[in-house]
């Protein structure tokens, strides 16, 4: 018994961890795919050379993302099987074919266009290479479009029957795929996608405007990042609000998790900004509140009636503190990328967009930030709607393999081990690549004589020829 | 004998193409890998590696739908086999990783060179044998009770399954070099011939070996084997594997170009349709059926109807990468 329970909490961060780690990767080629879209695009459409260069510039560090997006993807595909194996065989026949769906429809997608996408420029006509762009931008939202729709209906299970064998037998896949809580996520998630790319284009074209103000295509880079979080910020927050209503409607004990509260409050509930979960005692402490403000926030009305945890079976709660805060640390830094927002469109609007040293020292601050956000935002999902897999149907206890602990024991250590070495060099070719001005003539992955044409992934800087461009003159 | 083409039937066929997809897409990239400390650091390996660079991570995908499509068709048997096998799987899944980013690495950080070229073969190798590993374990059988493996972590580890592996490293092997028979040209070329021939008389050898044991790991595979009027039937496979192999060795000593990787193929089939007939209907020998592990009605016919669509589309756009990169490579890459 004390042997499961250490196997099931192993195969649990095995998973958090794993999945953090790829979730890292899609998060930033979602954006990244559609910004070298619109960047094609603008070539096309005015000719101005800085955009190429820009697409150029952006390709190389799309390549390796992608490719460590890839290798990681294989690993959760596989993952469910070894670790989750009750749950696999309950669950399969509705999640598994939105994967496959995924698989068949994105995956192949984006590794049959990605090859034209990254050499193909010189090779295939202007228009034909950049419908392979879109392809491959395409694919990386359809991609977002099955697993949110897997991993949404998995919150907010509708659409099945229960066989004789206990597995969920899908009834109308339409009502599975387009899930009460799917709308919500996927609007949040792509947008959370949208703007942890434009945070990080941010933050390298300010990185290169505090070295040389004049580089135009920081400029531009910097311009454009900065005018995506003013429009995508505001709209996140009113999509996380609207996401929000809709979890307190379907999945009531998360929002209690989110807002800490364990107690109902029948005349209004105060709206805790910081304080101390305390999970034993069921209280929080130290609580520095709003009154009424939650009510108004999730029923729009100060004396609205809410209910707390203790309306809840407390084998039910999920572990509030995760909860609480991994949701204070998102909001948080959603309204920090706000307040950027708003700085640069003051910036702009005063003229001194590419002089404001301040704020280009706060967007290179902010260049993370995405990631710490989405990551933050899915534990505030995930680690909410325990203590379950498939929300109140399927324990998360019940869902594992029958392993022993040594087993998965000795895996985390495998992965923790393999994935800070290979994903530590990647990073740093990653920032490397960053650290690099943008410049006149950038050379993208093209291939050359020295070095491998390549469908997906990278060719080196060092070794392109610095005297081929891609398609266009210099 | 005569299987009624239902749609778990169907969907069994689906998984062995994918499977199939696999071993004959990403075998050879992965051979090349296992091959890559025969062949000279400079000119020689650059050309290795450039004869699969354009297509393997398109290969690769067919792996992850053969996972993928196990799971959403056949759960039960995904759920079963996955933590029986626990340590092989995730070994493969782990050495891909490496090899995968060992591919993109090793041409941005010259200075590293020589540590990404042995992750790449590290990977390719310890992902082949995990490979052959598990299909040895499937075979030879999995502990089951009511709806879950019952075994212990360790039960995939025996003489049989360790046979499997190794003969699927030599078999990949063999696939790489053939591949590169049939892509390169001159000194590399050589090289490759002559490695095919060491490979191809181990690959049969191999062969050989594993055939004779199988019918003997339980009695139900030497029933489906050797049961009149049925062996009418189940010998035209060894007779076939003995035609192939000798029209491969053949092909190697008079140094024809194409036949040899064409010819490893065939091997690969007769393989694949020799483990079906010892496995069918079971997709866990002695344990469970195709039907009892097939997901209900309403998941494979939702599944059916975008796979009929979407496989052909991606096998064709599949086609014209590799048409696009035909012919012989250089170490200069394509041009």
């Amino acid at each position: 018994m004390f042997d499961q329970f250490d196997a099931l909490l192993l195969a649990r961060f095995q998973f958090a961890f794993t999945l953090s780690f790829h979730f890292i990767f899609p998060s930033f080629s979602i954006g990244l795919a559609s910004y070298l879209a619109v960047l094609e695009g603008l070539w096309l459409w005015t000719g101005r050379e800085v955009y190429l260069n820009l697409f150029k510039y952006w390709l190389k560090i799309f390549a390796l993302a992608f490719a460590m997006g890839v290798v990681s993807g294989i690993v959760m595909s596989y993952q469910f099987g070894t670790n989750w194996a009750v749950f696999s065989d309950k669950a399969g026949p509705i999640v598994g074919p939105l994967m496959a769906y995924e698989v068949l429809t994105a995956f192949f997608l984006e590794a049959g266009f990605l090859g034209i996408m990254l050499f193909g420029m010189g090779r295939v006509g202007r228009k034909l290479h950049f419908a392979a762009t879109l392809a491959v931008a395409v694919g990386t939202c359809i991609s977002a479009f099955w697993i949110l729709s897997a991993n949404s209906w998995m919150q907010t299970p509708v659409g099945y029957t229960i066989n004789a064998a206990g597995q969920f037998a899908p009834q109308d896949w339409w009502a599975i795929v387009f899930n009460p809580s799917f709308p919500y996520r996927l609007v949040h998630t792509v947008m959370a996608a949208y703007l942890t790319t434009a945070l990080v284009v941010g933050g390298v074209g300010a990185w290169h405007l505090l070295r040389e103000r004049a580089n135009k295509g920081a400029r531009v880079m910097f311009s454009m990042a900065m005018g995506m979080i003013s429009v995508v910020a505001p709209l996140q927050i009113l999509a996380g609000d609207m996401h929000g209503l809709n979890t307190l409607e379907h999945q009531p004990a998360k929002v209690m998790a989110m807002e800490g509260h364990f107690a109902s409050h029948p005349e209004g509930a105060p709206l805790i900004l910081f304080g101390i979960p305390d999970q034993e005692a069921g209280t929080v402490r130290y609580a520095i509140e709003i009154p009424k403000a939650s009510s108004l926030i999730l029923k729009h009305e100060l004396n609205a009636p809410l209910n707390g945890l203790d309306t809840v079976p407390r084998e039910n709660w999920p572990y509030v503190p995760v909860v609480f805060w991994s949701f204070r640390i998102m909001v948080g830094l959603g309204f920090a990328m706000l307040t950027l927002g708003v700085l640069s469109l003051w910036a702009r609007w005063r003229g001194k967009l590419y002089d404001w040293r301040p704020l280009h020292g706060l967007a290179l601050a902010m260049g993370p930030a995405g990631f710490v956000a989405v990551l933050a935002g899915w534990v505030t999902t995930e680690v909410g709607r325990q203590p379950f897999t498939v929300y109140g149907l399927l324990k998360t206890a019940a869902s594992a393999s029958p392993l022993e602990a040594p087993a998965v024991a000795a895996s985390l250590l495998t992965f923790i081990i393999v994935y800070f070495i290979v994903f530590g060099a990647g990073t740093g070719y990653i920032l490397k690549l960053m650290s690099k001005p943008p410049h006149r003539s950038e050379t993208g992955p093209e291939a050359g004589p020295d070095h491998p044409i390549r469908t997906a992934g990278i060719t080196p800087a060092p070794s392109v020829d610095p005297t081929r461009t891609l398609g266009v003159e210099a | 004998m005569t299987p009624v083409l239902d749609l778990p039937t169907l969907w069994a066929f689906v998984i062995a193409f994918a499977v199939f997809a696999y071993v004959v897409m990403d075998g050879f990239d992965l051979g090349i890998g296992i091959l890559f400390p025969f062949f000279a650091p400079g000119p020689e390996r650059d050309s290795a590696m450039n004869s699969v660079a354009p297509v393997w991570d398109g290969n690769e995908t067919w792996l992850v739908l053969g996972g993928g499509g196990l799971m959403a068709a056949f759960p039960l048997a995904y759920a079963i086999i996955l933590p029986a096998l626990y340590a092989p799987i995730l070994a493969m899944v782990l050495a891909l990783v490496f090899r995968g980013v060992a591919f993109e690495f090793r041409w941005r950080d010259p200075g590293h060179r020589r540590y990404w070229d042995f992750a790449f073969t590290t990977g390719s190798v310890v992902a082949t044998l995990a490979q052959g590993i598990t299909l040895g374990a499937l075979l030879q059988g999995i502990a089951v009770e009511g709806r879950s493996y019952a075994g212990g972590w360790w039960d995939w580890l025996t003489p049989f399954s360790l046979l499997v592996g190794v003969s699927l490293v030599i078999g990949y092997a063999l696939l790489g070099a053939t591949w590169l028979v049939m892509k390169t040209e001159g000194a590399v070329q050589d090289h490759s011939f002559r490695l095919a021939g060491k490979l191809a008389i181990a690959l049969i050898g191999c062969i050989g070996l594993v055939s004779a044991a199988t019918p003997f790991l339980n009695g139900a595979y030497y029933e489906r084997w050797f049961a009149w009027p049925q062996v009418l039937f189940t010998a035209q496979v060894p007779l076939l594997v003995g035609l192939c192999s000798g029209m491969l060795l053949v092909s190697l000593m008079r140094r024809w170009e194409y036949w040899p990787f064409l010819l490893t193929l065939g091997l690969f089939a007769l393989c694949l349709l020799g483990l079906g007939v010892s496995m069918f209907p079971h997709v866990v020998p002695n344990a469970v059926t195709i039907h009892e592990a097939a997901a209900p009605h309403s998941s494979l016919l939702f599944m059916l109807v975008g796979a009929s669509v979407l496989i052909p589309i991606i096998l064709s756009y599949t086609g014209y990468s590799y048409w696009v990169f035909r012919g012989k490579t250089g170490h200069e890459g394509y041009h």
